[in-house]
């Protein structure tokens, strides 16, 4: 039967096969070899220039430009890949207009800042498109690193190590490496298996065995890994998703918003995958405008994104709410779900309109949804693990835990936002420090 | 709107903006659209002895160098002179002329240097019925190497011996282009006076190799591999073309003869600056070459509305009113002081200023934990490198010093007389000022 975004339920195939391709292309096509140039141009080449100090992995972001600018964009992909491995990933995923461009002078000059996201893709693209890996390791060193995870923190951390002449073994709880980057980021923004393709780039510096199906907890433990391995960067991200604790917060139809994502991010076939007519996304962050701009991209016909603060508060960036805004997202703000109706399947959600300091208004609505997608926060999981802090594991300085020997760094650990681009610095950090100590 | 209209050497068009001899100007087609497009005047592209036309080549005739998206700052070429047969030529400047009577119409001519080759073809330009001949003593490339064009324009003697010759055998007005492939471009200018040219015109291209092919290890334009120097033209020369401009505007043996300007004229403002240099009117090329004749348009509007704002009612109102300020260096007021300051409001905190300064001069700008930029009056020298790096106009000015005042820098007091190197206690050869 053919449906379309009218249809009632849940439903798949919701629109016709040239929909999927046409809403889930490149959120920002590539630069063109002119359009580059042009960018280029625009960048002042400042000195100590804020852009860089914006950047969690320090790019030296005028040097690259200046070097796409002279027509050797490959020596501008190895400026950008020696400080942050992932700046392919980095370029398309990475909140630039909070960042880098944000703090551009051209953004102060005039409100528009240098293409910095879309120039660093074009120099990465260029090297990496031909297959080139600038990077070579060092004598082998006969220690050995294991690392839990393969996201960008995990990721980032064995290129060092292994650049560096040791020997890593990254395990992941997932059958493919990649960690949020393959499984958690809106398809639109990483088309076309650029995710799978850096992974197998970055590998090429060897000395990296990725196992994958390997948990911490179910088939690994950090004593274990302790007593085979010299040193540990523990980079498994947040597993857990919090909850829905109202009344009827079970009913068919209620899923997690990173559960659909990565669905959606592994499916062959977009339109197999189901989506509801009414679409309801809790939460404001990230994952929460990543899950509600591709319902609607999937077909569903209404999609609200239902926030319990104000815009302002909301963790996705004004660009990211601004684009969901732009696909036809709806953007409740101030409600607070108290309850999901339906007679087994959800129909609607009920809310309650709350004050900016969460009081109640005792005031309801009720929003119907016959899809409910929960993105109100990850957890870490996991027994055995260093002492954590306010939920994550405990860090000091450049990833150190608790425990010695052990490092971590990413989503799992504290300090920084929760960027891929932060998740490499750190990863690349707590890399340096466990050579540091393990040569020391 | 101010009257632009133009008299030089008696050559009267609407406007003081000609097309210079080159491409735009190689035929019919071309000049007519010209004229429609409001040109002035054209210097009709420079015509050769009768006989079988010169021979160009077959491949690229320009090189570039490009500014920030591929604004074209420089232009080379290697054309030649008219590859057009003389006759087919002279009945177009004839045919147009008629047309066109209220515009000028002057044709560059190249032949060699005998004064047979004079005396055959300038009764032929006479029956055009143009308002003029431009000697053409410029170009650098392929006719210098057969004695004519820039091989004539080097040697002030020839010059003066065929502006003669001109003279004996031309009626109307003779303008000698000059070349700007030489040292003192006043010798050649001398010359041209003395043998009685009309004006002078300049400058001509200059020798350039625009750039090398790192591939091919070829010059470009490049030919089959191999490359020659072109004549160098368009915005980047315009400094050139002013200072020697200037240099006869005010030379001993050169002021007061009329002035065609030439050299990367690409808006009214460079017009008008080439104006207040002496200039009567002025010829374009390569902004045409790169924006096509339309581009008159701006000027036009441009320089009329600049007129009308500083009260200039004709062309002569401002012609030369830069020449007096144009002066040599031992003769600049050493009691100026002045200091860089940066308008907080408009820094944009680039910091280009700063890596300038510490970097290249004086180290006299400051930088703090959060990237406010400061001038250090103690250091500065007023250099003006920082103004000419900062991305934004105006952000950073050159602020004079008060008489009275103490430059921080010298701890001297900021005296309020003139007085220049001539009399400085520094200067050897200072002749005494008490």
């Amino acid at each position: 039967m053919t449906q379309s975004p009218f249809s009632p339920g849940v439903a798949a195939g919701r629109l016709a096969a040239s929909g999927y391709a046409e809403n889930f292309s490149d959120l920002h096509p590539a630069l063109d070899p002119h359009e580059a140039l042009v960018a280029a141009d625009r960048c002042y080449f400042c000195h100590d220039a804020p852009c860089i100090t914006a950047c969690p992995t320090d790019i030296d972001i005028p040097l690259f430009i200046r070097q796409i600018a002279t027509g050797t964009p490959d020596a501008a992909a190895k400026t950008i890949l020696s400080q942050n491995i992932m700046g392919g990933m980095c370029a398309r995923v990475c909140p630039t207009e909070q960042l880098c461009e944000e703090a551009c002078v051209r953004e102060a000059a005039e409100g528009k800042p240098v293409l910095i996201g879309q120039l660093q893709r074009y120099a990465t693209d260029h090297l990496q498109e031909k297959g080139i890996h600038p990077f070579s390791r060092a004598a082998v060193t006969g220690k050995t690193v294991a690392v839990v995870g393969a996201g960008p923190a995990g990721l980032s951390a064995a290129h060092r190590l292994a650049m560096l002449g040791h020997e890593v073994t990254v395990y992941d709880a997932r059958p493919k490496p990649g960690g949020l980057n393959e499984y958690g980021i809106a398809a639109y923004k990483t088309p076309e298996g650029f995710a799978q393709a850096e992974v197998d780039w970055l590998l090429q510096i060897g000395g990296i065995t990725i196992e994958n199906g390997k948990a911490l907890g179910a088939d690994l433990s950090l004593d274990g890994l302790k007593a085979e391995f010299d040193a540990v960067f523990l980079a498994m991200g947040l597993g857990g998703v919090n909850g829905l604790a109202v009344e009827g917060g079970d009913k068919d139809g209620v899923l997690d918003a990173v559960d659909f994502i990565a669905d959606l991010r592994q499916a062959d076939d977009l339109s197999a995958l189901p989506v509801g007519r009414d679409v309801v996304v809790i939460g404001g962050g990230m994952t929460a405008v990543d899950a509600a701009v591709q319902s609607k991209l999937l077909g569903a016909l209404n999609v609200t994104l239902a926030y319990r603060r104000g815009r302002d508060r909301m963790n996705a960036s004004t660009f990211e709410q601004d684009l969901a805004a732009s696909k036809g997202v709806r953007i409740m703000t101030h409600v607070v779900p108290v309850a999901v109706h339906g007679n087994g399947s959800v129909r609607e959600v009920e809310f309650e309109y709350v004050n900016d300091d969460m009081s109640g208004t005792g005031q309801m609505v009720r929003v119907p949804a016959d899809q409910v997608l929960r993105a109100i926060g990850q957890t870490l999981e996991g027994e055995g693990l260093p002492d954590l802090t306010g939920g994550k594991i405990a860090v000091t300085g450049a990833g150190r835990t608790t425990v010695d020997g052990v490092w971590a760094g990413g989503d799992c650990a504290t300090g920084g936002d929760d960027l891929t681009v932060t998740a490499v610095a750190e990863g690349r950090d707590a890399a340096m420090d466990i050579h540091a100590s393990l040569m020391g | 709107m101010a009257n632009l209209q133009s008299d030089f050497v008696g050559i009267k068009s609407p406007n003081p903006f000609w097309l210079a001899s080159a491409p735009p100007t190689d035929k019919e087609y071309n000049v007519r659209r010209a004229f429609e497009a409001g040109w002035g005047g054209v210097v009709w592209k420079t015509l050769g002895s009768e006989g079988p036309p010169v021979v160009n080549v077959n491949g690229p005739r320009y090189g570039a160098i490009y500014g920030a998206d591929r604004r074209l700052l420089g232009l080379n070429n290697i054309e030649l002179i008219t590859d057009r047969d003389l006759f087919t030529n002279l009945e177009e400047i004839k045919r147009v002329k008629a047309d066109y009577p209220d515009r000028a119409m002057i044709v560059s001519i190249m032949v060699p240097c005998e004064e047979e080759a004079w005396k055959a073809i300038l009764p032929l330009v006479e029956d055009t019925g143009a308002d003029g001949i431009e000697l053409n003593f410029g170009c650098p490339h392929g006719m210098s190497e057969r004695g004519m064009g820039a091989a004539v324009g080097q040697v002030p003697e020839y010059i003066e011996m065929v502006t003669r010759w001109c003279k004996q055998y031309y009626s109307k007005p003779v303008i000698v282009k000059l070349t700007p492939n030489i040292t003192d471009i006043r010798k050649p200018a001398a010359a041209a006076k003395a043998g009685g040219a009309d004006a002078v015109s300049l400058i001509n291209t200059i020798n350039s190799i625009t750039s090398v092919n790192l591939d091919t290890m070829s010059p470009e334009p490049s030919i089959d591999g191999k490359g020659s120097h072109g004549g160098y033209c368009g915005p980047a020369v315009k400094p050139i073309a002013m200072s020697m401009v200037s240099e006869i505007a005010r030379g001993a043996d050169t002021a007061g003869i009329p002035i065609s300007g030439i050299g990367g004229i690409t808006t009214w403002r460079d017009a008008a600056e080439y104006i207040t240099l002496g200039c009567g009117n002025v010829q374009v090329c390569t902004a045409a070459m790169t924006y096509g004749f339309k581009i008159v348009q701006e000027m036009i509007s441009g320089l009329s509305e600049w007129m009308d704002e500083k009260g200039h009612t004709s062309i002569e109102d401002f012609r030369g009113a830069a020449v007096p300020n144009v002066t040599d260096w031992q003769y600049l007021n050493l009691n100026y002081v002045a200091k860089a300051k940066i308008n907080q409001d408009l820094c944009i905190s680039c910091g280009r200023c700063f890596a300038a300064c510490e970097d290249t001069s004086h180290q006299a700008i400051s930088i703090s934990e959060d990237r406010v930029f400061e001038v250090i009056d103690g250091e500065c020298v007023a250099c003006n490198l920082c103004v000419n790096v900062c991305p934004v106009e105006d952000c950073i000015t050159m602020e004079m010093m008060e008489p009275g005042t103490v430059d921080p820098r010298t701890q001297k007091v900021v005296e309020p007389e003139y007085a220049n190197w001539t009399t400085h206690p520094n200067n050897p050869s200072a002749t005494a000022a008490e």
